[in-house]
């Protein structure tokens, strides 16, 4: 199931603009790997390339190379949807479709994997993707309510539950719990750590605590200036990047020292 | 502090009314005022010179279809045969142009490249600026006889389905025929009000369908057509207004006659425009009267569904 992530010499563009410069690293199955780093590094940037959802920006473009176990994703013959099936993502802002209830949000891609499903199996599938977001106790009751009727955490959990309800091998998460409350917090981070034992997972997160608690490892990426491309900094296990980071600026951002 | 007390209340002026703002206010209420008494003017225009031939109706206003009004003694007319053919011919018209309208929109925002987007969306609203008269003289000099031999198979394959039963009119200047050009008048408006709400769907929804691995038109499936879709009726409805009233393309094309026919290969219907387009230079006695009493109908029939246009719309605004 969980898939191994090898990217090298990865750019990114948006038209002329060089956002993102010479990334290179390995994302482990069976793990979480963070992504930590300024507002504006290109965090979100790089994770889009990932699942080739960068195509769907228009005048962004990449050079490079991304592995998914042996599968080139970039390469003319992959078809970029099959790409988004095994790679799923959760957006910074929650993003359910308006005009569906919480119950046909929650199977969406589900239902575009396979068109027919007993009623049995999508009640499970709902089910278990909103108890695993943590909201199932909140919606069990309307669930055929419009999913835009609920509060922005609410909605963040709902877009959870509706990336893990496919099943992806990979799962990227934009700053999953920037709209939620800590309890709920607690319950992605949860989801997470068990999600992980099946899966890969990729976070972007503001909130050094939360890396520190949920990843195994953690990049960390900086931008010099504004204008000028983000880059990697570092990579390498959460343990080893909160205590002793090779780089200065590593240690500067988790310190809380910029300049 | 007691010192600037004073100035502060001095500072701030007190609420007057601005010359601009007062003039302004007046001249929108005043125009807002005067479209309600025109509309009103009408209405009761139309219901003041239709009494007389009400009045002396000997047969059923809205259940005869016979049309006898031309008389100062006994008129005898009804508008059964008239409402049913305007219907008819603004139903085709919709179920034909809808389609077409929702695929040229999606076309237009999701698949065609940008240039080409743009042209093609100036062609359509190039279709808004033609007058009827050209569409009728288009139709019925050129399109009827095209249409002729694909009549011929439409019986020959679906005869079967009595909306398609023969024998097919030898002229071609058919209810179909009539539908199809109202469908291409309408065309544009249900395009472009399609175009603009397929083009209002937040780029965050169609990102949710594609990230979930989506494909374009699963996508458009998924995030576009449901939101959109209050919208495209809002439009289909306008659009339905336009070709309920529509007299000149009706009128050139269709060979007439007042009869409840949903045979829409044989000649016959008719529709209250075009009726009263052609029958006023004729109309004597009673004549003009029950004409007018007609276009109250149609006044009435457009009204409904332009009101019921602008509920949908509306509607659709609280949803985003
Ligand atoms: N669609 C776009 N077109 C052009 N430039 C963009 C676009 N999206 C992002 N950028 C630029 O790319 C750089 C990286 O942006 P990105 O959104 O990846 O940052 P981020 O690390 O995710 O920041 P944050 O933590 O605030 O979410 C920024 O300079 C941004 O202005
Ligand atoms: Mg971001």
């Amino acid at each position: 199931m969980a898939k191994r992530i090898d990217v090298s010499d990865l750019n990114v563009y948006y038209g002329k603009f060089h956002a993102v410069e010479n990334v290179n690293m390995t994302i482990e199955p069976r793990s979480v790997t963070a992504f930590i780093g300024s507002s504006g590094c290109g965090k979100t940037t790089f994770l889009r390339t990932l699942n080739r959802m960068h195509e769907v920006t228009p005048g962004a473009s990449v050079t490079g190379k991304v592995m998914l176990d042996d599968i080139d994703i970039y390469d003319p013959s992959v078809d970029p949807v099959a790409v988004r099936r095994e790679i799923g993502m959760v957006f910074q802002r929650a993003n359910p479709f308006p005009t569906m209830s919480i119950y046909d949000n929650v199977l969406a891609g589900a239902k575009l994997n396979n068109q027919r499903i007993s009623k049995r199996r999508a009640d499970e599938i709902v089910e278990r993707s909103l108890r695993d977001a943590n909201l199932w106790d909140e919606v069990k009751n309307r669930l055929n309510k419009p999913g835009a009727g609920l509060s922005g955490g609410q909605q963040q959990r709902l877009c959870i539950a509706r990336a893990t309800a496919v099943e992806p091998a990979v799962l990227l998460m934009d700053e999953p719990c920037s709209a939620l409350d800590p309890i709920s917090t607690l319950a992605i981070e949860d989801l997470i750590s068990k999600l992980k034992e099946n899966y890969t997972i990729v976070i972007v997160t503001h909130n050094m605590q939360q890396a520190a608690r949920v990843s195994d490892r953690t990049a960390f990426f900086n931008v010099e200036d504004t204008g000028k491309p983000g880059k990697l900094i570092e990579i390498g296990d959460t343990n080893k990047i909160f205590t002793k980071p090779d780089k200065k600026e590593t240690e500067n951002y988790i310190t809380g020292r910029f300049g | 502090m007691t010192t600037t007390d004073s100035s502060a209340t001095a500072r701030i002026p007190k609420g007057k009314r601005r010359l601009g703002d007062v003039v302004f206010a007046g001249s929108a209420r005043g125009a807002g005022i005067l479209i309600l008494l025109i509309l009103a003017g009408v209405a009761t225009f139309l219901l003041i010179q239709s009494v007389p031939s009400l009045m002396a109706n000997t047969g059923n206003f809205l259940t005869s279809t016979e049309w006898d009004p031309n008389t100062n003694e006994e008129p005898r007319f009804g508008v059964a045969a008239l409402i049913f053919g305007t219907v008819l011919a603004a139903l085709i018209a919709l179920v034909l142009a809808t389609p077409v309208a929702i695929g040229i929109a999606l076309f237009i925002v999701y698949y065609a490249p940008r240039r080409l987007a743009a042209i093609l969306g100036y062609v359509v609203d190039l279709l808004a600026a033609i007058p009827s008269v050209v569409y009728g003289l288009w139709g019925v000099v050129y399109l009827v006889g095209e249409l002729r031999p694909f009549y011929g198979m439409l019986e020959t394959y679906l005869g079967w389905i009595p909306l398609f039963a023969g024998p097919v009119s030898s002229t071609g200047r058919t209810m179909l025929s009539a539908g199809l050009v109202l469908a291409v008048m309408i065309l544009p408006i249900i395009t472009a009000m399609s175009r603009d709400v397929f083009q209002q769907v937040p780029q965050a929804n169609r990102e949710a369908a594609l990230a979930l691995g989506a494909t374009r038109w699963e996508m458009i499936r998924m995030a576009v057509l449901p939101f959109g879709r209050p919208g495209v009726i809002g439009g289909a409805m306008l659009g339905m207004g336009r070709a309920l009233g529509e007299t000149m393309a009706v009128a050139m094309i269709l060979s007439p006659s007042l009869v409840i026919s949903p045979f829409l290969l044989q000649s016959g219907n008719q529709t209250i425009a075009a009726h009263i387009a052609l029958e006023y230079p004729e109309a004597s006695g009673f004549g003009v009267s029950a004409l007018i009493a007609a276009g109250l109908v149609l006044f009435a029939i457009t009204l409904a569904v332009n009101m019921g246009a602008r509920f949908v719309v509306s509607r659709r605004k609280e949803f985003v």
